[in-house]
């Protein structure tokens, strides 16, 4: 095995995955001559560059590369998964030969191993996921400049500010298995986030939010100003904000607090959670745990999506699930492993972190919009809240008890009429999955879990 | 320029490295590391450092009875740093090819714009650390993956054991073993060998459908052979087991706001949320805290006195030294209920013109040195705690926490139970579901009525976030008395 070799190959990555697919070949060669039954190998590398300005001036470059090879290794039913940064022959010998130990250590777990090799493969089409684009220094701090100056310019009640970061990376994933599968893409990510700081003018209280965007080519990214002007926004308008009494009222989600509810909803059908009865959407496959307003997809092939990518975690083809359709449960989040424990076939749903096993996760998760205007949402509340954060860790995810602490608007009458904060919301989520009465028309792609504007017709708001 | 007579002293400081901390583990020669230094030699720099760091976590967990997961991770990299005025240059490689090298020295080379004279280097001291408050013997870090096998099988039948409902049991042992060494431009030259472990386990109860979680866990920078020490990981076992049952008879928690009794330990959290993250001083240098200025202030009632000290031995948060190489102290934030200081690194100290504490953090060579808690507690008071519950008419005492979260700039704080009880005519009566607790940090603890003479430190579980970099820490607290907070439960 010539390592040094393939070594040199990567550092000229850019111009193809032969380095790494030769070193993942060379890698499982390795393992299986120590005892390896089956073996995958997945090898991460990248660049990252990022600039944080504050109050006009450069806070922080960063700039760095960085790779990792990640190895798991079956010997018959036991397995064992292990990583390095060090790709020096030497280092890799030592690592396959301890990832075989380590796997003899453990116990057989009946249901480990790879797919079938039948089930790898498929199309892999250009996902639009990597932009070729490098963005000079000089050009990125302007980015972080003019994000920050148009937060600062948007309100004078803006009088301090966290920062505004810009940041951009881009990198490679080869993965590998005894099957013969090699399977390799290239992404970028552009992203830039602005965090004002107001100032009530007397009592001196201050204010902080945020705002950012993401996207994985540099063109798509809206404007710096576009950016911190919401920034500002969504800072001036939380002033003033009060306590209010304890009561149920309905509670209309944001964008953003909606897709935290879906990103809970996203864990509870993920298969791992499912097979330690660990979720509180257990047995519920084929039931109907949510409105019949409610249908969620997740879609791995949406081009240019954020979770997009040709091929999951352990190879197999990614493709658009229906999670939820009209209420009904109609599919979990499964990769080979957690589906074997349910019976059920992967869903093409394996996150692989390298060096760690797979595990499940979403790709572009997202509910389906409705036709209700946020305003019209808003609108149809006499009294209640519209929640534009929700912050802590309080939800039980196998008894589905919810209860967290909120920020947002008290709704009089159909408007917003004056910023609340240091609340909690509380409820369970299988009722409140249920009780989602409107769907809004406003759906927008900011990550890889997405929701329009949702309404849930009761919660137990605390305050004084 | 100094850079250029320090080059003969670096190289022997290196040589001359405590005895574990081998240069060769960070996979660097001598000359490399010269060349780095001697590449952060701009005129406008006012600090330099390199970080080097070697890393190596190893993990196996049980679910379903089988102990069926291990996993080891080995990382290593370097750290370059460089700031100017409240400017800091930053670059870091898990490889230190020339390349590298030169794209740290040209980010740290950006940074600094306006020349400045000529100044004085000091020449860089070998230094080892003063102390070691985490004595563990190298050879059992390094425990054979079927004594760990083993452990975890005993906690499966022990926690099983305890009541047929438990259904299942999760648990995991994970080890982390790091070495590192920080050269900077202000003559240190110092390394570390740093430990740390953590045994966590979670029970699942199912008795007519309803199903229940528990959780516990233990660890700090100590070796295997404390976890088998008097059983503890069978206590940890049947503590996990303990709250699953317990929440099985769980009835809804109250909402609005009440008085709660804290118990002591983990519930220390509240300290680390309410006030911790915003006595940090990079908050306080942007005044984007809201203790910004609020210095020689009264922040909390007089029987609240808290400190944060990274010098305990064995404590998930303790360190010889930060990630700066300046030993940790014992800080004192608030004395009688009046704010005292902020913890610092030397960028913010410097920056304020206030003292270095010690508190220097950061997740690892990839990541920038913010400054971080320690271990964070309030001293023991003179109450009885059996007196602290039978003074509350009607409200909440709470055990047992997840996580919390806060605003800095608005001071808005939560924090979420998952083991509570109501308290009703001065008794502990029926336990309730989770319930998230909000509050305001710098008017909670002035609604701190009765302390406690019963300090604890908390097992050994916490992982601080901030800026996407995580470090482990630890919390303490006793007993308190908490005359008003909003309890957000679901029944009226």
């Amino acid at each position: 095995m010539d390592i040094v070799r393939k070594e040199r190959a990567e550092h000229s990555i850019a111009a193809g995955n032969g380095g790494y697919a030769q070193l993942a070949a060379d890698v499982l060669a390795h393992a299986k001559q120590c005892g390896a039954t089956e073996a995958d190998i997945v090898v991460a590398d990248g660049e990252t560059f990022s600039v944080q300005v504050r109050v006009g001036a450069v806070d922080r470059l960063t700039k760095a590369r960085e790779k990792r090879l990640g190895l798991r290794v079956f010997v018959g039913k036991r397995s064992a998964t292990t990583s390095t940064s060090d790709f020096s022959k030497a280092s890799l010998d030592r690592l396959v030969s301890e990832t075989c130990t380590l796997a003899k250590a453990v116990v057989e777990d009946p249901v480990s191993g790879l797919p079938e090799a039948a089930q790898l493969g498929g199309d892999r089409p250009d996902l639009d996921l990597y932009d070729e684009t490098v963005l000079g220094t000089e050009t990125q701090i302007d980015w972080a400049k003019r994000g920050e100056s148009a937060a600062f310019s948007a309100d004078s009640r803006i009088t301090n500010s966290e920062g505004a970061e810009f940041d951009s990376s881009s990198g490679r994933v080869v993965l590998a298995n005894s099957h013969g599968f090699v399977g390799s893409y290239q992404s970028s990510s552009f992203s830039l986030s602005v965090s004002p700081i107001a100032t009530e003018t007397g009592t001196g209280a201050m204010q902080r939010d945020a705002w950012y965007e993401v996207q994985h080519k540099f063109a798509r990214l809206a404007s710096a100003e576009s950016i911190g002007q919401e920034a500002a926004r969504r800072a001036v308008r939380r002033l003033g904000a009060r306590r209010v009494a304890t009561k149920r009222v309905p509670v209309v989600f944001d964008q953003e607090t909606a897709g935290s509810l879906l990103a809970n909803l996203c864990s509870a059908v993920s298969g791992y959670g499912l097979y330690k009865r660990a979720s509180f959407l257990l047995d519920q496959l084929g039931q109907t745990v949510a409105s019949d307003r409610i249908t969620v997809y997740d879609d791995g092939r949406m081009v240019g999506g954020l979770g997009s990518r040709p091929f999951d975690g352990e190879g197999l083809a990614t493709r658009k699930n229906t999670i939820v359709e009209r209420g009904v449960l109609t599919s979990y989040l499964l990769d080979t492993y957690s589906g074997k424990k349910l019976g059920l076939p992967s869903t093409g749903n394996a996150s692989r972190s390298v060096g760690e096993s797979p595990s499940v996760g979403p790709t572009n998760f997202y509910l389906v919009p409705g036709v209700k205007t946020p305003a019209e949402i808003i609108g149809s509340v006499k009294e209640g809240l519209y929640l534009t954060e929700v912050i802590g860790f309080g939800i039980n995810m196998v008894t589905g008890d919810y209860s967290r602490g909120a920020c947002g608007f008290w709704i009089e009458n159909g408007e917003l009429a004056s910023p609340v904060e240091e609340i909690t919301i509380a409820g369970n989520l299988k009722q409140m999955l249920k009780d989602i009465e409107l769907v809004g028309n406003d759906l927008v792609f900011r990550g890889r879990i997405a929701s329009p504007t949702l309404k849930i017709s009761e919660m137990m708001v605390a305050g004084n | 320029m100094g850079y250029t007579s320090r080059r003969p002293a670096i190289s022997e400081a290196l040589r001359r490295m405590p005895d574990h901390v081998q240069l060769a583990t960070f996979g660097i020669t001598e000359l490399e590391a010269q060349h780095a230094l001697d590449r952060l030699n701009v005129r406008d720099v006012e600090y330099a450092d390199l970080y080097f760091e070697s890393r190596v976590s190893e993990s196996v967990s049980m679910e379903e009875g089988l102990v069926k997961r291990a996993a080891k991770s080995i990382s290593q990299g370097v750290g370059v740093r460089a700031t100017a005025g409240e400017k800091t240059g930053f670059a870091y490689s898990d490889e230190l090819t020339k390349k590298d090298l030169e794209i740290a020295a040209d980010t740290a080379r950006y940074i600094a714009h306006s020349p400045k004279g000529d100044r004085a280097v000091p020449v860089p001291a070998q230094r080892r650390p003063t102390r070691d408050l985490y004595p563990i013997e190298r050879a059992k870090a390094d425990v054979a993956t079927p004594e760990r096998v083993a452990l975890l099988n005993e906690i499966d039948a022990e926690a099983r054991r305890y009541d047929p409902r438990i259904k299942n049991v999760m648990a995991s042992f994970n080890t982390e073993y790091k070495v590192v060494a920080v050269a900077t431009s202000d003559g240190i030259l110092v390394g570390d060998v740093q430990p740390l472990s953590r045994l966590q386990i979670t029970c699942i109860a199912e008795e007519n459908g309803n199903r229940q979680v528990g959780s516990f866990g233990g660890g700090g920078r100590v070796g295997f052979e404390f976890y088998r020490d008097q059983n503890r990981h069978l206590d940890y076992a049947r503590e996990a087991a303990r709250e699953a049952i317990l929440n099985l008879s769980a009835v809804d928690a109250p909402a609005g706001a009440m008085p709660v009794v804290l118990a002591g330990g983990w519930p220390g959290i509240l300290l680390h949320e309410a006030i911790g993250h915003g006595l940090e001083a990079d908050f306080n240098r942007k005044k984007t805290s809201a203790f910004s200025s609020l210095i020689g202030k009264r922040v909390a009632s007089d029987v609240c006195t808290i400190v944060d000290d990274g010098t305990l031995p064995f404590r998930r948060g303790s360190l010889n030294m930060d990630d700066e190489g300046t030993p940790t102290g014992r800080t004192t934030l608030i004395e009688k209920g009046i704010l005292r200081g902020y913890i610092t690194d030397k960028l913010n100290a410097r920056l304020m013109g206030i003292a270095l504490t010690g508190n220097g953090r950061r997740e690892s060579y990839q990541s920038v040195v913010l400054p971080r808690m320690t271990n964070t507690f309030m001293l023991a008071g003179e109450s009885d705690p059996h007196d602290i519950i039978r003074s509350v008419k009607k409200g909440l005492y709470a055990v047992s926490f997840g996580g919390g979260q806060v605003d800095i700039t608005n001071g808005k704080f939560v924090f979420s139970a998952s083991e509570a009880y109501l308290i009703e005519d001065g008794k502990v009566t029926k336990p309730v579901k989770g319930a998230t607790l909000i509050g305001n940090g710098p008017e909670i603890l002035t609604k701190v009525s009765m302390v406690g003479h019963d300090l604890k430190l908390d097992n050994g579980i916490g992982t601080c976030g901030k800026d996407g970099q995580s470090v482990p820490v630890g919390v303490g607290l006793p007993t308190i008395k908490i005359d008003e907070i909003t309890v957000g439960g679901t029944q009226g």
